[in-house]
């Protein structure tokens, strides 16, 4: 089980909850069963979220392996002017 | 980063510099087409205002109109968020801030426009199109957009972010939240803590060339674009859904760009000439005014902000607050969330909140601009740390480094750093003999940092070995900032090949995969990523030809130092073939070759700076005169050191127009009084003293360079250094920008 944290707002539709265990191996793995589990997710994910794996962040990169020995922070996409 | 480097480093002299000094460089305005269409739009006169019809015939009817188009000839669309920029952008919001639909939501809002075979025609061809308004009241203000009887803008809006859902719809699109830890334990366990509040006003790019573009459609549907912009891709991607069109369709080029600081991450004109041209089946040039720019164009937003920080008499900061109320303009989407996420951002810090608002207000739909939303939440920070160092009788810059993120530190808004270079930067600063040299009557010194994340996105570039032994580079970022000369170096250094027969170019929409735009300061990040990728793919290739020439395996062929050899003495006896020698051969052993790479670059790592600045206040104008000013920031890797210095010196010199001049200045019927460079005074040469620049070091280990990226972060930190250095001269905090010579003669007179 990996151990994420959700930033910014997004506990909002996890019914309050900002520290979650999923069980997953990349990115596309979370984002599908963290949608699964939280169906409000589903916009955002669609919309784009960031992942920070040990404090580096990773966007739109599905395929990037986690486990349970990463800090995985889920935030907004960032990008820049 | 230990490579010995032939050309990543070194200063050479930029490519595109004689086509601009000889004004051969083709910017937006400068394109034309044989039958060109002269487009004009007509723009609301009212900041707020239901559009209850539009009449178009009796423009239509004059002689010499080929096109009028308006809120009718582009569909409606549905709420759905794409990347722009830095913002995430609604296309329902999107096609009615290109033209106004069921209301105008601020002065200057796109309400129609006309295509005609001469200027003069289209302008008068405006005045004949009938608009009957109501006029619906306005504001401008954020806080009063907030309150509970403000005019509302959208009846549909309903703040997202707050649990329950109001039912009632207001003017917050957005609350945000970032932080952790116990800030009310934080600050009970301090024994100073100062709490501010501060103002600022909305500030525009300033970039010298408007907006611009020419947009032909053939009957057959075909399209091409020429035009201003930091993404072509996302031009033709914006055009393509708002016109009900294929991306293949259109082919969009990106002209040379006179500046663009994130504005140029926005659409205005594009899908109106290409709707323009549908229509009238000739090529639509649309060219923006200077009051069009400010009237219609996104300046970065202003923002009331509270700031709220404690610390123990040793000064460790124990916690920080902060609410950030920011103007999003006619439309959601205000940068207050990288505005949340920055504002401690350069501070390790146990207990830490930062709550935003994106309120809508009847002004122009704010745009991005150099590391948005971070310049506005920094500067209060800033500000606060200052005053703290102040109070505890602590070196503002020790101040700094006694709490200072590190690799490793949590960030404020969740994970934690990997390598960064604040630390060097305020060691650096401390050491610097601008902040030894001595002031005089009436001057002040002041320092500051900030923080910007940078970011990597779709990118794709393409390299070709020529015949003769050259290499092309064809990339998918506009260059803003001096990239093509980057992007020639890193691909000279790679194949080993003298800078002059290395030419980097930007391709069109139909050349290359999909490319993000350039902004977050990615360009030089993740653009060089694939150009180094494509480099060695290249590479790769001219040792499968040598393999194959000489009749070996692959793997027994090696580069080195720009030629093909055999990899061992196993390998075989054979003389290695210089790069010129396989590009020779290329016909006969295979046909061309070409190194490609199509990436979502990661990695991306973030850049912090420290400045300094000395000033005189003269104290019968009221004018603040910068004396002395130095930029430290880590770079990560200075790939050309001379454009990486003019990133600092330029997002130092826009910072001290923010901090001094810069505003939007409304009447009481919102309207703009100062939309022209006249009356809204950005920096000139003979304003600013030269910038002094120190480039920092701490290589990216996620950059085959060790490139982090360097055009956000210059522009955070001038604010809070010259608040801090007027305060340092006259022993009054200023909280309101710009510091302006009256606001100046207000607070001595006071």
């Amino acid at each position: 089980m990996v151990h994420i944290v959700l930033g910014g707002q997004l506990k909002q539709y996890t019914g309050g909850q900002n520290q979650l265990e999923i069980d997953a191996s990349t990115i596309h793995q979370l984002f599908v069963r963290l949608e699964k589990r939280f169906p409000e997710l589903g916009p955002h994910i669609e919309g784009g979220l960031a992942v920070a794996i040990d404090g580096q962040i990773y966007q739109d990169s599905w395929f990037e392996p986690i486990s349970d020995e990463n800090e995985i922070h889920i935030l907004p996409q960032i990008a820049g002017g | 980063m230990d490579q010995k480097l032939e050309h990543v480093g070194k200063r050479p002299i930029r490519p595109d510099g004689v086509d601009k000094v000889t004004g051969r460089a083709k910017f937006g305005a400068d394109f034309n087409l044989p039958g060109q269409l002269h487009g004009r739009i007509l723009r609301s006169p009212h900041p707020h205002a239901r559009l209850v019809s539009i009449d178009t015939s009796e423009a239509e009817k004059l002689s010499g109109v080929k096109a009028v188009v308006t809120r009718d000839d582009f569909n409606d669309q549905e709420m759905k968020l794409v990347p722009a920029g830095e913002l995430m952008v609604n296309y329902h919001d999107l096609v009615r801030n290109i033209m106004a639909r069921e209301k105008v939501l601020y002065q200057g809002h796109a309400v129609a426009a006309v295509a005609a075979t001469r200027a003069s025609i289209a302008r008068r061809a405006l005045k004949l199109i009938k608009v009957e308004y109501e006029i619906l009241p306005h504001v401008l203000d954020v806080e009063e957009a907030m309150s509970e009887d403000a005019p509302l803008l959208h009846d549909w809006m309903h703040t997202v972010g707050v649990e329950p859902r109001p039912e009632k719809p207001s003017n917050i699109a957005k609350r945000v939240e970032f932080g952790h830890g116990d800030v009310d334990k934080g600050f009970a366990e301090a024994d100073v803590v100062i709490e501010r509040t501060f103002n600022t006003q909305p500030v525009h790019q300033g970039y010298i060339e408007p907006h611009a573009c020419v947009a032909s459609m053939s009957e057959d549907g075909q399209s091409e674009v020429w035009c201003t912009t930091q993404g072509h891709f996302q031009v033709r991607g914006f055009c393509a859904d708002l016109l009900g069109l294929d991306q293949s369709s259109i082919r969009v080029t990106a002209s040379e760009i006179g500046g663009g600081f994130g504005g140029k991450t926005a659409v205005y004109l594009e899908p109106v000439a290409l709707a323009l041209s549908r229509k009238s089946n000739r090529p639509v040039k649309l060219v923006m005014s200077r009051s069009e720019v400010f009237l219609a164009s996104g300046p970065a937003p202003g923002a009331k902000v509270q700031v709220k920080i404690g610390a123990t008499r040793d000064g460790k900061i124990t916690a920080g607050q902060a609410v950030l109320k920011y103007q999003a303009g006619g439309f959601q989407g205000s940068p207050v969330q990288p505005g949340a996420m920055c504002a401690f951002a350069p501070y390790d810090l146990e207990n830490v909140q930062a709550i935003g608002f994106d309120v809508v207000t009847n002004r122009p739909k704010t745009a991005a601009y150099r590391a948005p939303g971070a310049p506005i939440s920094e500067f209060a920070v800033e500000s606060v740390i200052d005053e703290l160092a102040k109070k505890l009788d602590i070196d503002p810059l020790d101040f700094r480094l006694k709490n200072a993120a590190r690799e490793g530190s949590k960030s404020s808004y969740g994970p934690k750093f990997g390598p960064i270079g604040l630390v060097q930067t305020l060691e650096k600063a401390k050491a610097h003999d601008h902040y030894q040299a001595s002031l005089g009557k009436d001057q002040g010194r002041g320092v500051a940092s900030g923080f910007w994340f940078n970011a990597g996105g779709d990118t794709c570039v393409n390299l070709t070995v020529n015949g003769d032994g050259t290499a092309t580079v064809v990339v998918g970022t506009p260059d803003i900032g001096g990239s093509r000369a980057s992007m020639a170096m890193m691909a000279a250094e790679e194949l080993n090949l003298p800078l002059d027969k290395v030419k980097a170019v930007i391709g069109d929409t139909a050349a290359l995969g999909f490319n993000f735009v350039t902004g977050g300061s990615r360009a030089t990040f993740a653009s060089g990523m694939a150009t180094v990728n494509a480099a060695k793919a290249a590479k790769a290739e001219m040792c499968r030809r040598a393999a194959k020439i000489w009749d070996i395996p692959e793997e027994a062929v090696e580069w080195e130092d720009g030629s093909v050899k055999p990899a061992g003495e196993n390998a075989g006896e054979f003389e290695p073939m210089s790069l010129k020698e396989i590009a020779a051969l290329a016909p006969k052993t295979g046909g061309p070759i070409v190194g490609m790479s199509q990436i979502n670059a990661q990695g991306a790592a973030p850049s912090f700076g420290t400045h300094i600045v000395d000033l005189e206040v003269d104290r019968e104008t009221g004018r603040v005169t910068i004396l002395r000013y130095t930029v430290l920031q880590d770079a990560g890797r200075a790939i050309h050191p001379a454009y990486v210095e003019g990133q600092f010196q330029g997002g130092a010199a826009q910072g001290i127009g923010w901090a001094l001049n810069e505003e939007y200045i409304y009447n009481e019927d919102g309207l703009l009084e100062n939309p022209n460079f006249l009356d809204y005074r950005i920096p000139v040469a003979s304003d600013l003293p030269m910038i002094d620049t120190v480039i920092i070091e701490e290589p990216n280990p996620r950059h085959p360079y060790g490139v982090r990226g360097v055009g956000e972060t210059p522009i955070v930190p001038p604010m809070a250094a010259i608040a801090n250095a007027l305060e340092n001269a006259l022993g009054i905090r200023f909280t309101d920008l710009p510091m302006s010579p009256p606001k100046v003669l207000a607070a001595l007179d006071a």
